[in-house]
């Protein structure tokens, strides 16, 4: 190291003001950055939801008129119009800036970044200045997001409403206008951030163990970012060989996904889901290692099954590049190919289930205590089992033809990622706030947090497996009178999931206010983790001296 | 303190095998993105080899083997789209044994004032049975350019391989829909420059093959 000589006599001090955050090569301050990025991103895109749920509150047309005249300026009947594909562009925007801009940074960039490197024994991560450039790139990624809202879509309407997953000939020829080339530079810009990340985690992970660190000693949350670093680097690129496709076709002639110049469309959704799938692996396996630590912790118990924790992850990631077109079922694909892609889905299940009953067998016997970690914890564990065997249910190509691109499919994917990989997010905060910070929150808006969350989210997305299985169809912005009860009751649920965001940035405050001193392990006997060695919080440089593994 | 602590020591000496890791992470991922661009030819070779997603087969001579006592009924569906052609089966559809070789006809008339080159697209319904699904000879095989009120015939011959019956998705199938989409070979301009949709684009692939 060049410059190890200036800093040997001296205690390495952050730099003041700005400086600090702008040019951090600190993993820690990365960490808080990112983490902050994550809250930001989430209020926008949590903003947007309940936005759609209010619309969706009763039939007919509500709110989405009058937003598209407050911000595109349109009356009457264009203004209808712009209403409705606004709402379209809120369901896309809602939920690429949930995975890419909330989820990812928070438990990748966040927890990962902050908690990883102290983990294992590493004083930082292998390449502190490409740690930098991953965070700084998000944020013009994000603003490219945004600005996409602006800037014209389809004729006569702004911003790009063709979901996530940017099918064309939609994503092509039914929008001329900027707003897709934005969304797509945007994601390019993301997975770049998130591409320097995995490398700089496989390194610091392989290459910067303490002594003693083997990897079957390595903590479990080390392994499953270690995992999904792995399936980043697999699957990313697929996405941006994809969208980059997607670009020349709209800009260039190109001619991937036209089918009147020998092009396929369906094509695109195989590529798209050989890297989306992966990706809801990459969303959740991160969540899996931090629950695993807090079960332990809380029950005083070593994890049950540790290996069997590791390799089950190991097996979800590569069983996960396999599975793709289970997603594509309806799109003619052939019965024995419908036959494969179903068993494969559901041999997800077994290292999932292992999982599950690890988690269970982890504090079967144990001295549990509830606190607020524990609690998020215990509550991940059944409601990602509830979006767990509704995934199993539409693993069957029989069930899914009826419930496909129905509300189902909805409260599905939002029982493991908004109720799994989110509620994995706020235990590993309510865990680790106290390292980070130094300070302890008040438990008792903590758990006011997590019980008006718990019964929000629950209440928004049970009833929509009632709507799915009576037919309601996804990213619609009005729907029949029949369907009018259960989502009444899904938009109060969303209410009530706004105001314990609030109750969150409430107790954020209010534990930077107070200033508890929370001591260099509040968790007791049970956090057997490197990081509760160091005090709270950790020193700007640690492990000047490497830990001794046993 | 006079010595360097440890880990300054230790990250000194894992730069290098640091920079290996990060190298060989990084040509993984050009060659993944390569993999990504690789799947565009694979995945048409893929469908032609193996008639997925209904891709018919192409066939170089008449077929000349076996002929089940089986009939089978094939549907003739067109489509014109954004090029000013009337385009229409001659007849709706024709009833031959599995294994016959048949003879469709197809009609373009082009209402535009000016020549205009058009190339069709195509595929079977049921998508499975693509791979059954031969085409002899077929308009489609090359563009087709039509003189100003020029009315063309334009034939196809194919047969339906005998081997149908033994697919379990197609043993009791009566009746196949072949589809063409006819296209306008002009209008280079990518959409993101165009006024609106509806248009087409360059083939950049090559032939079509069949």
């Amino acid at each position: 190291m060049a410059h190890a000589a200036a800093h040997e006599d001296h205690d390495h001090k952050p730099y003041r003001g700005w400086v600090r955050w702008v040019y951090s090569t600190n993993h820690k301050d990365i960490g808080t950055l990112y983490l902050i990025f994550a809250i930001i991103s989430g209020i926008i895109g949590g903003f947007m939801s309940v936005m759609m749920r209010w619309e969706l509150a009763e039939p007919g047309i509500q709110i989405f008129h009058g937003l598209a005249s407050m911000v595109y300026g349109v009356e009457g009947a264009s203004a209808i119009d712009a209403g409705k594909h606004m709402y379209n562009v809120f369901t896309t925007m809602h939920a690429l800036i949930m995975i890419f801009f909330m989820v990812m940074p928070a438990l990748i960039g966040g927890f990962a970044n902050w908690m990883v490197p102290i983990m294992i024994g590493a004083p930082d991560m292998a390449f502190p200045r490409m740690n930098n450039i991953s965070f700084w790139l998000l944020v013009p990624a994000l603003l490219l997001l945004l600005i996409s809202m602006f800037v014209p879509g389809p004729a006569g309407a702004w911003g790009s409403g063709g979901g996530w997953t940017m099918y064309p000939p939609f994503a092509t020829s039914g929008q001329p206008g900027p707003a897709m080339d934005l969304v797509i530079l945007s994601v390019h810009i993301a997975g770049a951030s998130s591409i320097l990340g995995a490398i700089n985690f496989i390194t610091t992970i392989f290459n910067m163990r303490a002594p003693g660190m083997t990897l079957h000693k390595m903590p479990l949350f080390a392994w499953s970012v270690l995992i999904t670093a792995f399936l980043l680097l697999l699957s990313l690129p697929v996405l941006a060989g994809g969208i980059t496709m997607l670009l020349t076709d709209r800009n260039f002639g190109t001619a991937f996904f036209v089918p009147e110049a020998g092009g396929d469309p369906i094509l695109f959704q195989h590529l798209f889901w050989f890297f989306g799938h992966p990706e809801v692996y990459i969303l959740i396996l991160p969540a899996f290692g931090i629950v695993s630590h807090i079960v332990s912790t809380f029950s005083k118990k070593p994890i049950f099954g540790y290996l069997g924790m590791a390799y089950a992850m190991t097996a979800i990631g590569v069983v996960g590049f396999v599975v793709w077109a289970h997603h594509m079922f309806t799109t003619g694909i052939s019965l024995d190919a419908q036959r494969y892609f179903t068993f494969a889905t559901m041999v997800i299940a077994v290292p999932t289930g292992i999982k599950v009953f690890s988690w269970i067998a982890t504090m079967w016997g144990g001295s549990i205590q509830f606190r607020t970690p524990m609690l998020w914890a215990v509550a991940f564990i059944f409601l990602f089992t509830v979006g767990g065997v509704t995934g199993v249910q539409l693993a069957n190509a029989g069930f899914d033809r009826m419930a496909h691109d129905t509300y189902y499919v909805v409260a599905h994917f939002h029982y493991v990622m908004s109720l799994g990989s989110v509620f994995a997010i706020f235990a590993a905060w309510y865990y680790w706030f106290p390292k980070m910070t130094g300070y302890m929150y008040s438990t008792l808006i903590a758990r006011t947090h997590f019980w008006l969350t718990f019964i929000g989210v629950n209440l928004v997305f049970f009833p929509q497996h009632f709507l799915g299985l009576a037919g309601m169809p996804r990213r619609y912005i009005d729907y029949p009178d029949a369907f009018a009860g259960w989502n009444h009751v899904s938009s109060i649920g969303s209410y009530i999931s706004a105001i314990a965001v609030l109750v969150f940035l409430f107790g954020v405050v209010e534990a930077f206010q107070k200033k508890r001193v929370a001591g260099a392990n509040p968790w007791g006997e049970g956090a057997t983790t490197l990081e509760w060695q160091l005090p709270s919080p950790p020193p700007f440089h640690q492990w000047e001296q490497l830990p001794k593994i046993k | 303190m006079s010595t360097k602590p440890n880990n300054i020591v230790a990250a000194g000496g894992k730069q290098k095998t640091n920079r290996v890791i990060a190298f060989v992470c990084l040509s993984f991922f050009v060659g993944m993105i390569g993999v990504a661009y690789a799947a565009v030819p694979l995945y048409k070779l893929f469908c032609q080899v193996t008639g997925y997603a209904g891709t018919p087969q192409r066939a170089e001579q008449v077929y000349a083997g076996k002929v089940l006592d089986k009939d089978i009924t094939i549907r003739f569906d067109a489509n014109a789209n954004g090029i000013a052609w009337d385009f229409a089966p001659a007849a709706r559809s024709v009833t031959l044994k599995i294994g016959e070789t048949g003879l469709a006809h197809y009609k373009a008339t082009n209402l535009a004032s000016a020549p205009v080159t058009g190339r069709a697209t195509f595929n079977v319904v049921p998508d499975v049975a693509g791979a059954y699904f031969n085409k002899v000879e077929c308009f489609c095989f090359t563009d087709q350019t039509l003189q100003p009120g020029e009315t063309m015939d334009m034939p196809v011959v194919f047969y339906v391989d005998p081997d149908i019956v033994n697919a379990p998705e197609l043993k009791n199938i009566k009746t196949i829909t072949l589809s063409y989409t006819m296209f306008p070979v002009e209008g280079t301009k990518p959409v993101a420059s165009r006024p609106g949709p509806g248009k087409s684009k360059a083939n950049t692939e090559g032939t079509l093959g069949g």
